[in-house]
């Protein structure tokens, strides 16, 4: 699915840079459910961006799906993101004036899909994560979990082969949190990849692979025993 | 290619952030309806200028005479200067390359009657060439012509309500008009552009006024017109040659203000002719400055745009939008917000003009009004201006990385 060989990225801060990533070696599989952890700092977030091409590496190779991803233009990146990725962000990113529906068939829009279809097959997917009822719903009418779910309908809508998440439970309570991951578990389950960013141990359990970052370096990638979390709802 | 969705994202977005929308349409609608009543407002000051010099030829110099103020070569101090007509030979034969139309007036006031109709008028006797002198427009019939002249011959020409007071049904054209008791003939009717009064003369032959009143060759006044090839500074030259020749002829010291008075239209033409240019230029460096004002309010109001939605835009590029769809959903929303509000302050303005301006007639200010090319171009230079102003932020905004635009808060 995706591989990636001594990877470097640094920020400039001032006169010196930052040395953020220092040589990561990563490949995913189709179907594996990884979280990277690590402490804030460690570089988890700025690996999860650039393998969501938000971000671009600055030394080595990055292999998404069979497409070296490098030096791309803006628009060739477009077209990646909108194909092959799929976002669920810490702080949800809905587009506050559009509702529920519509922000679910925004990317299905950039797919470039008519109006009629792209409203059916997003009704289908905020249907399967149980907001069919809310359509028509503003994002600041619904709460915390429905905005989550809501932003899972939007990245799984354009068929995503690689579903990205960073801190999806962040901001949420833990119940909720276990709803969300039980969600996820099943989208894992019907053989979507996921790679998650996290620093909540219980989350990153309830995954099959964890990847321990630490100033830039990974320090442990193990599989582990996936927790359900229909056990703790 | 005509994207519907496209427009449906814009307006929505138009729609779902009214305020934003309204505020950045105010001020451009602000600066157009400047604009335009500014423009109005001037095109109302030029339209009087106008107004004021169209009666007469614009290349027109009367030479008038009175009594010497200063005593002279021996002569004293209060003579009377009186023109007759060898001195329109002289002028003519002596300034022949620069005189166009020339022609002399008698002043009378007669006492007129045809039939039971009675009325008192003026009459001027003069040149045939006095037609084009004061742009006299003959309704019907026709004017004095040269051989009225060689023959004294009794005929007259009638101004338009002349006509109409003294021939209630009868058409006037080869009538007789007793003028303090001598029989004239009408031989045409004319009308004229300037006022009323205008319309109330009489004109008939200089040589036949010579003859029945005065019995004399006097002329009250000359007045020519010079080649309209010269341009002011010839006129202004042309002019002053005059006035010192004729003072000599009458033996009038050069000093003397009164004796003889050349009153050149150049001179006042030219004055005109700056003051229009000037008031042109202070026109179009104040609706410069309007258009440059709003322009940069458009400007700072698109950046501020940007910025609020720089968050948007990242989710935007995050879900796949192209560079292009976010230049064009910002840089289209900007046109459409510009070009209506710019409409709606153009319509405004003009119903402000409409509404103000009959009463602004006492300040000079005539018929202010802007012209439809005047209104298509500045719509044109808003949606310019409008694409300008969206451009550079939309550009940058389609630059930002996702990655920068999701962080901001």
């Amino acid at each position: 699915m995706l591989k990636i060989n001594q990877l470097h990225k640094s920020y400039p801060i001032g006169d010196s840079s930052l040395h953020v990533l220092k040589g990561i070696d990563l490949s995913v599989e189709e179907g594996e459910m990884v979280a990277i952890m690590g402490s804030s700092g460690s570089g988890k977030s700025t690996l999860l961006n650039i393998i969501g091409i938000l971000d671009e590496a600055g030394e080595g190779e990055y292999i998404l799906d069979g497409v070296p991803i490098k030096d791309l233009t803006e628009k060739k990146a477009a077209v990646y993101r909108n194909k092959f990725l799929g976002f669920i962000f810490q702080s949800f990113n809905l587009i506050n004036y559009k509702n529920a529906l519509e922000n679910v068939a925004l990317p299905l829009y950039y797919q470039g899909m008519n109006r009629k279809d792209r409203q059916k097959l997003a009704m289908f997917h905020l249907e399967k994560v149980g907001l069919a009822d809310w359509a028509t719903h503003l994002p600041n009418e619904l709460s915390g979990g429905q905005k989550q779910r809501v932003a899972i309908a939007r990245a799984l809508a354009a068929n995503p082969k690689l579903l990205l998440a960073d801190e999806p439970t962040g901001a949420l309570d833990t119940k909720t949190s276990y709803e969300i991951m039980e969600f996820i578990q099943q989208l894992n389950d019907e053989g979507k990849t996921i790679l998650m960013v996290t620093h909540e141990e219980d989350i990153a359990n309830m995954c099959k692979r964890i990847v321990r970052l630490r100033d830039g370096v990974i320090m442990e990638d193990k599989k582990v025993t996936q927790v359900r979390a229909e056990q703790h709802v | 290619m005509f994207d519907l969705d496209l427009w449906r994202e814009i307006f929505q977005s138009i729609n779902k952030n009214r305020t934003r929308s309204l505020l950045s349409g105010f001020t451009v609608t602000f600066a157009i309806l400047l604009f335009t009543i500014l423009f109005g407002i001037a095109n109302g000051l030029n339209n009087t200028f106008k107004e004021a010099f169209t009666d007469d030829a614009t290349n027109s110099i009367f030479i008038r005479s009175g009594r010497t103020t200063k005593a002279h070569k021996g002569l004293q101090a209060g003579r009377r200067i009186q023109f007759k007509n060898n001195d329109l030979e002289y002028i003519k034969k002596d300034f022949d390359d620069k005189v166009e139309f020339i022609t002399a007036r008698i002043y009378l006031n007669v006492n007129a009657t045809f039939k039971n109709e009675q009325s008192t008028y003026s009459v001027r006797a003069v040149h045939p060439d006095h037609q084009y002198l004061e742009r006299t427009l003959m309704k019907d019939g026709r004017y004095i012509n040269t051989n009225d002249l060689k023959n004294k011959t009794k005929v007259i020409v009638i101004g338009r309500l002349v006509a109409e007071d003294l021939f209630i049904k009868t058409d006037p054209l080869g009538k007789y008009i007793n003028l303090n008791g001598i029989q004239y003939k009408v031989v045409g009717i004319f009308k004229d552009e300037g006022n009323d009064n205008e319309e109330r003369l009489i004109y008939m032959p200089v040589t036949t006024a010579q003859q029945v009143y005065g019995k004399n060759d006097y002329v009250d006044q000359i007045n020519l017109t010079y080649k309209p090839e010269m341009d002011f500074n010839q006129a202004i030259a042309f002019g002053n040659d005059l006035t010192k020749k004729l003072k000599d002829r009458f033996n009038i010291a050069k000093s003397d203000q009164r004796a003889i008075r050349v009153f050149n239209m150049a001179n006042q033409t030219k004055g005109v002719n700056q003051m229009t240019t000037v008031l042109g230029i202070i026109i179009l460096i104040i609706g410069l400055g309007t258009l440059i004002a709003g322009i940069v309010g458009i400007s700072n109001i698109m950046i501020f745009i940007v910025k609020e939605r720089t968050k948007e835009i990242g989710i935007r590029k995050a879900l796949g939008a192209s560079p292009r769809s976010i230049v064009s959903i910002i840089l289209i929303e900007s046109i459409i917000i510009t070009a209506i509000a710019g409409y709606i302050g153009l319509l405004i303005g003009m119903g402000i003009l409409e509404w103000i301006g009959p009463s602004l007639k006492q300040y000079f200010i005539t018929n202010p009004s802007v012209s439809t090319s005047l209104v298509i171009s500045a719509t044109i230079t808003l949606i310019a201006a409008g694409t300008l102003a969206g451009y550079l932020p939309a550009k940058r905004a389609s630059r930002i990385k996702p990655i920068v635009a999701l962080r901001n808060d």
